[in-house]
């Protein structure tokens, strides 16, 4: 059947699947609250808390703002994609909504990587919203000949971190058992990676253990960009390699488990739609 | 000519054969309607034709494509309208239509297809909101908006009120005059005697029988006699012994006798001897083929390790 016309191009699905995306994102209160709001909120607590006092971390002594908004930043950017994708696509799966577009012509590639771009554009405006704020509220110092490196810094953390979001998307049992997943992984990542504490000094291990994971050298870097005597204008090589290498393992382990299927290769259990928490 | 053509199609699940060697023709603007119990093979061997499940064995074909590489011209041409996907609780419902409908060659317009399903007044509303029955229109409306040249439907209308059937089967007609082709699973009987150009019936994996609605009625070599008996109970009891021997199946109703046969002429004559010799009257006679559900239940229960055939049978 020619007569059935042309296909829409690559960069129109594209583009539909990103806006999709962040409409989503949008309409969901509590995945809104903790990557857009629960930073923000952190933000305004931890400078009433700390004011114009320094903090001493493994870069020196600095102002708490500038430290604070680099790290919190980045922690918006890391749930904004490793968070937020491994509760939401768990949770698409089992509601039959993947398998519904993978009837679709949908290229399943435009689908997987809508969803990246689209955690993308949410981090990115998550990220500029808590700099204006520390701009505007407790005069954050930007220096712009570092802001390359920044948004070079944060695009690869972003896009490694979502890589791994699918990950883990794709290896929970259940939509139930992805929230645990998540922020038990995160969280416990984010007390050793300089996110919410100043590491002054850690204990060897500690500080290894941070350096393993992708987390700490991600903020690290970003953070970095927003020193207020020296700011880091080109990247971190090393830090950005081991980012680099968790999104590629990533990437891999997303793209030999993804499932569209809610219960693969068995007798399917009939599925009404049911009343799903909508995260 | 063929649009779907399945040769001994085979699905196991792990030690389990859910579809034991269907063969299946269907032809260009056909409307076709797997009949069997829950656990019969029919979704199974339909999610095979739509490319959502991996087969065992056999050769598949739809149109002109192996369903099993996912091709995506084949994509584009097929609807599917399945019982267990879901939709996006955040989307309007003409958000929904509308997103999914432009990822197709030949997108229908969404005020088009809403109006098609009966849900134009419902376009505002978030896809969460919608009643069981409003989501299964959504499912159609999905199935169609890439104006498909062959629509799946796994149990299209299941918890549907009639008017909302009526209305769904009225689409289906309509469809069908367009000149799309149909392949539908149900266990409503009704809906497949209505609907369906041709019938297949499974039970435990295979197709027990194909045909239209009427040669399986004719097939099944049975006839349905039914009369009243214009006299006591006494009488009723009477005629059932006489008319025993003859019958598969005798049912009192009353005053009512139904006779399920396959000696008609011998039945009737037996019948009206009985009644002349007692000079009790049978009024208000009927010759009838048996029902189509008579007839899937007669298939079903014939089939050997079947469950109760009643069992997946709802409405009937």
């Amino acid at each position: 059947m020619s007569e059935r016309g042309a296909w829409p191009s690559a960069a129109t699905l594209l583009a539909a699947q990103v806006r999709h995306q962040i409409t989503l994102f949008l309409r969901v209160p509590i995945g809104l609250f903790f990557t857009i709001a629960l930073p923000l909120i952190m933000l305004v607590v931890f400078n009433a808390v700390f004011g114009d006092s320094t903090v001493a971390s493994e870069a020196g002594e600095w102002p708490s703002r500038q430290f604070y908004t680099g790290a919190l930043a980045a922690f918006t950017a890391v749930s904004a994609t490793y968070t937020n994708l491994a509760n939401t696509v768990p949770v698409r799966r089992e509601e039959g909504v993947l398998k519904r577009w993978r009837s679709t012509p949908l290229p399943v590639p435009v689908l997987i990587l809508g969803q990246m771009l689209g955690a993308l554009v949410v981090a990115v405006l998550g990220a500029l919203l808590l700099i204006i704020v520390g701009v505007l509220a407790y005069g954050l110092q930007v220096d712009i000949a570092a802001m390359p490196n920044a948004l070079l810094t944060f695009v690869i953390g972003v896009l490694s971190f979502a890589a791994l979001g699918l990950a883990v998307a794709s290896m929970v049992s259940s939509a139930d058992a992805a929230p645990a997943v998540a922020n038990a992984t995160i969280l416990p990542l984010a007390f050793i990676s300089n996110i919410f504490i100043p590491l002054d000094d850690p204990p060897r291990w500690l500080d290894l253990l941070g350096d393993v994971f992708p987390l700490k050298p991600f903020a690290e870097s970003f953070q970095s960009c927003f020193h207020p005597i020296d700011p880091a204008t080109t990247p971190d090589l090393g830090a950005l390699a081991v980012v680099v290498v968790w999104g590629v393992v990533g990437a891999v382990a997303a793209l030999r488990t993804f499932r569209f299927d809610p219960t693969p290769g068995s007798a399917a259990p009939r599925r009404r739609r049911g009343r799903h928490r909508s995260t | 000519m063929s649009v779907i053509s399945v040769e001994g199609l085979i699905v196991d699940y792990g030690p389990v054969r859910a579809v034991d060697g269907v063969d299946l023709e269907i032809g260009r603007g056909e409307v076709y309607a797997l009949l069997g119990e829950n656990g019969a093979g029919k979704t199974s061997t339909v999610e095979v034709l739509e490319g959502l499940r991996t087969r065992s064995g056999g050769r598949v074909e739809v149109l002109g494509h192996d369903p099993a590489s996912g091709s995506r011209d084949l994509r584009d041409r097929v609807g599917i309208v399945l019982q267990t996907s879901g939709v996006e609780r955040q989307l309007s419902v003409h958000e929904a239509v509308a997103r999914y409908g432009a990822t197709y060659r030949r997108p229908r317009a969404v005020a088009e297809v809403l109006e098609l399903v009966g849900l134009d007044d419902r376009a505002d509303v978030r896809c969460g909101a919608l009643s069981g029955g409003q989501q299964r229109r959504l499912d159609l409306a999905l199935g169609i908006v890439g104006s498909p040249e062959v629509l799946f439907l796994d149990e299209p209308t299941t918890g549907f009120d009639p008017s909302a059937r009526r209305k769904a089967w009225n689409l289906v007609e309509a469809l069908r005059s367009d000149g799309m082709t149909v392949v539908l699973t149900t266990h409503y009987l009704d809906e497949a005697e209505h609907l369906a150009d041709r019938v297949g019936v499974m039970s435990a994996g295979r197709l027990v029988v194909e045909g239209t609605p009427s040669e399986l009625q004719r097939r099944s070599g049975r006839t349905l006699v039914s009369a009243r008996v214009a006299g006591t109970a006494t009488d009723v009891e009477a005629i059932r012994d006489v008319i025993r021997p003859l019958a598969e199946r005798v049912t009192v109703d009353g005053d009512r006798i139904e006779v399920l046969t396959s000696e008609v002429t011998a039945a009737l004559q037996a019948l009206s001897g009985w009644s002349i010799g007692r000079g009790v009257d049978l009024v208000s006679w009927s010759v009838a083929q048996p029902s189509l559900e008579q007839v899937f239940l007669d298939l079903t229960a014939a089939t050997p390790a079947g469950p109760d055939p009643t069992a997946g049978v709802d409405d009937v």
